[in-house]
């Protein structure tokens, strides 16, 4: 039994770190990986969905309809933001690094001055499970199962629909899907705004469990720049995977060492694996199977 | 790129050693002027010379605060034009600068906490800092480039770089985080250093943020904007813009460009250990946030605001977005950051340049004009 309570805690640390690292670099892996845009405000997008949760929420909504809310409000203006900043920096993407700066600076100093330092979050939901004699969050739970069902979902959305064979045909060769008939203006700016909804979605699912600052989003950006870059640009074969070793990582490192250690950590696998395989983990697996 | 001032090798050395090496820094100094750099002829030097006349006589005009003041200005520029040599000239966007500039920091104020300001000890602490700044860099750089690493993972890498040395300096809290006499201090950051000191007979001078500090960094900028404008058009400043507009090209002309933009990071590294070594001289004060986020991305800013690929635009757009943020800071801090990324937001799209950029050809243009 003692083992066992162990092992589970082992699991569920590894599980929670797996959790969030899928969660919240899912949109910035569709909008990074795929577009290759480096988007600085993503933490911004998250902060306005898990601002806009806590607001539905607490106005009585119920809190998964609240979650939906904050991901298609972050939707809606990554939408903005593409159609009127993003659209001009396709072709330079060091300049949108720059430019996303100046809007995850706008952002957070504007929900400062107008929402204040701090806004009343909502309590952590669910209660806790006692496995041995500790306690575990439920909630943290049902977010690991809302990333496995957010990897399937992505899966679904970009393999067997048609919106996703044009956005993966797009981001491939713009020009020859341009000459096939499709608009891909609107498909750049809609592919950019499915990624803020993720974004928004991440902000939502975490607002339950996270204190509501202007600065939330900056806990979430350095982790999901990791998990993108060691995955590549694909988003199944590169950042689950990618998760996956990271969260072992990490899950390990903070046992042993502690927190600091666990962030030092992924840093260094950063360095070692763009040093070791630039493409990624995902082009490193397309590389060995062919 | 084959200018008549270039000295070719295959000429016969007949000319004696005498005047071979007058003419050697004859070219030094023709190279003030160049392809690389905007501003030329009289009227350029005439107005540089001027700006630089009204920055010594300003303290005369000025309380001893403003002008310790436009010290701190001077010490970010040296960062600032390091990353335009690695950014605008070479082509490869550091987002961790601010890891050479924490690293010469702490050098600095290790160094001269242990071994005390005696003996003129402070100006070697602030060589050894530079030094290990640039080593780190080239380090760092070894391992980027010649790696083959480019685009926006340079970026990421440095990022991490300096992002991993923040939350390590975070953690040393602890007293058994000490080097020789110097706690490290964790998040508190260390303080207590001394200030650069002239060992002067009869009493060391301490140049505590004032005027005679600002003269000396003043002196320090004129002379790194100088020397910088004479590399940049040098041979080697133009291999470095050969590899910004096509590495590939550069390559086949036959130039090793692992090793031009190794040495160009080096570069820019040992000028943001410059800016940290004199930072913390300046405050007697360093924290592991000089070396997070936000510092990070603050180079970044000047250098694009100002505009990246001209070392004097660089200079000069630093020098006015650090006075008009501080301007707005003073008159309402929750706008200044917000009108900073309008700034940047308005940059970008607007004059991809650079502001300073933009407005300096525009007024050559004028100036030619008028000429005519």
């Amino acid at each position: 039994m003692e083992f066992f309570a162990a092992a589970f805690a082992m699991a569920y640390q590894f599980g929670d770190a797996f959790a969030f690292l899928v969660i919240s670099c899912a949109g910035l892996a569709i909008i990074f990986g795929m577009m290759g845009i480096i988007n600085l405000a993503h933490g911004e997008f998250i902060m306005c969905g898990a601002y806009v949760t806590a607001s539905t929420a607490r106005m009585g909504l119920p809190l998964p309809l609240a979650i939906l809310c904050g991901a298609l409000v972050a939707g809606i203006v990554g939408m903005l933001v593409e159609r009127i900043v993003i659209r001009h920096l396709y072709q330079r993407p060091l300049d949108s690094i720059i430019a996303t700066w100046g809007i995850s600076l706008i952002a957070t100093q504007g929900v400062l001055i107008v929402l204040g330092s701090t806004m009343q979050g909502i309590g952590t939901p669910l209660g806790s499970i006692e496995v041995g004699d500790r306690s575990y969050s439920a909630y943290r739970l049902v977010l690991m199962a809302a990333a496995v069902a957010l990897l399937i979902g992505l899966y679904f959305l970009f393999y067997h629909t048609r919106f996703g064979v044009i956005a993966r045909a797009t981001i491939q060769r713009p020009q020859m899907a341009q000459a096939l008939g499709v608009d891909t203006r609107r498909v750049y700016g809609l592919t950019f705004g499915l990624g803020a909804a993720l974004a928004g979605l991440a902000g939502g699912l975490y607002a339950p469990t996270m204190t509501m600052v202007p600065t939330m989003g900056a806990t979430f950006i350095v982790e999901s720049f990791v998990t993108v870059v060691v995955g590549g640009a694909d988003i199944f074969v590169g950042a689950a995977p990618a998760a996956v070793i990271l969260a072992a990582i990490r899950a390990s490192l903070t046992a042993w060492y502690g927190q600091l250690f666990g962030q030092i950590g992924l840093l260094i696998a950063v360095i070692v694996v763009i040093r070791v395989m630039p493409g990624g983990l995902s082009a490193w697996i397309k590389g060995t199977r062919q | 790129m084959d200018r008549p001032d270039t000295p070719h090798t295959d000429e016969p050395l007949v000319a004696e050693t005498q005047i071979e090496r007058r003419s050697a820094l004859a070219i030094w100094i023709s190279r003030l002027e160049g392809p690389q750099t905007m501003g030329r002829g009289p009227v350029f030097w005439a107005t540089a010379a001027l700006v630089v006349l009204a920055a010594i006589l300003y303290p005369l005009f000025s309380d001893p605060f403003a002008v310790g003041n436009s010290a701190y200005f001077m010490v970010w520029t040296f960062m600032a034009m390091g990353l335009g040599v690695v950014w605008g000239y070479t082509g490869a966007l550091s987002f961790g600068q601010t890891a050479f500039f924490g690293l010469a920091g702490y050098a600095y104020g290790v160094l001269t906490i242990n071994f005390g300001a005696a003996y003129g000890f402070t100006w070697i602490a602030l060589m050894i800092s530079v030094a290990l700044g640039g080593l780190f860099a080239m380090l760092i750089g070894y391992f980027m480039f010649y790696g083959r690493i480019k685009g926006v993972f340079v970026g990421i890498v440095t990022l991490s770089v300096t992002l991993v040395l923040e939350t390590f300096m975070a953690q040393t809290a602890g007293p058994q985080w000490r080097i020789g006499e110097a706690r490290l201090n964790g998040f508190n950051g260390m303080s207590g250093m001394p200030p650069l000191t002239i060992p002067w007979p009869g009493g060391d001078v301490l140049l505590y943020p004032g005027v005679g500090l600002y003269y000396v960094l003043l002196a320090m900028v004129v002379l790194c904007y100088l020397g910088l404008r004479m590399l940049l058009n040098a041979p080697f400043g133009n291999v470095l813009v050969a590899i910004r507009e096509n590495p590939e090209r550069a390559e086949m002309l036959g130039y090793d460009t692992r090793a031009y933009q190794m040495l160009s990071f080096a570069l820019g590294g040992a000028l943001a250990g410059l800016s940290g070594a004199l930072y913390t001289a300046w405050g007697q004060y360093i924290t592991p946030s000089s070396m997070g986020l936000t510092a990070a991305a603050l180079p970044i800013v000047w250098v694009a605001v100002g505009g990246r690929r001209d070392i004097t635009a660089t200079l000069l757009g630093t020098l006015a977005v650090l006075f008009a943020f501080q301007l707005l800071t003073v008159y309402g801090s929750q706008y200044a950051l917000i009108v900073m990324g309008a700034l940047l937001l308005f940059t970008v799209l607007l004059t991809p340049e650079g502001l300073i950029a933009t407005a300096m050809r525009w007024l050559g243009r004028l100036v030619g004009r008028a000429k005519r």
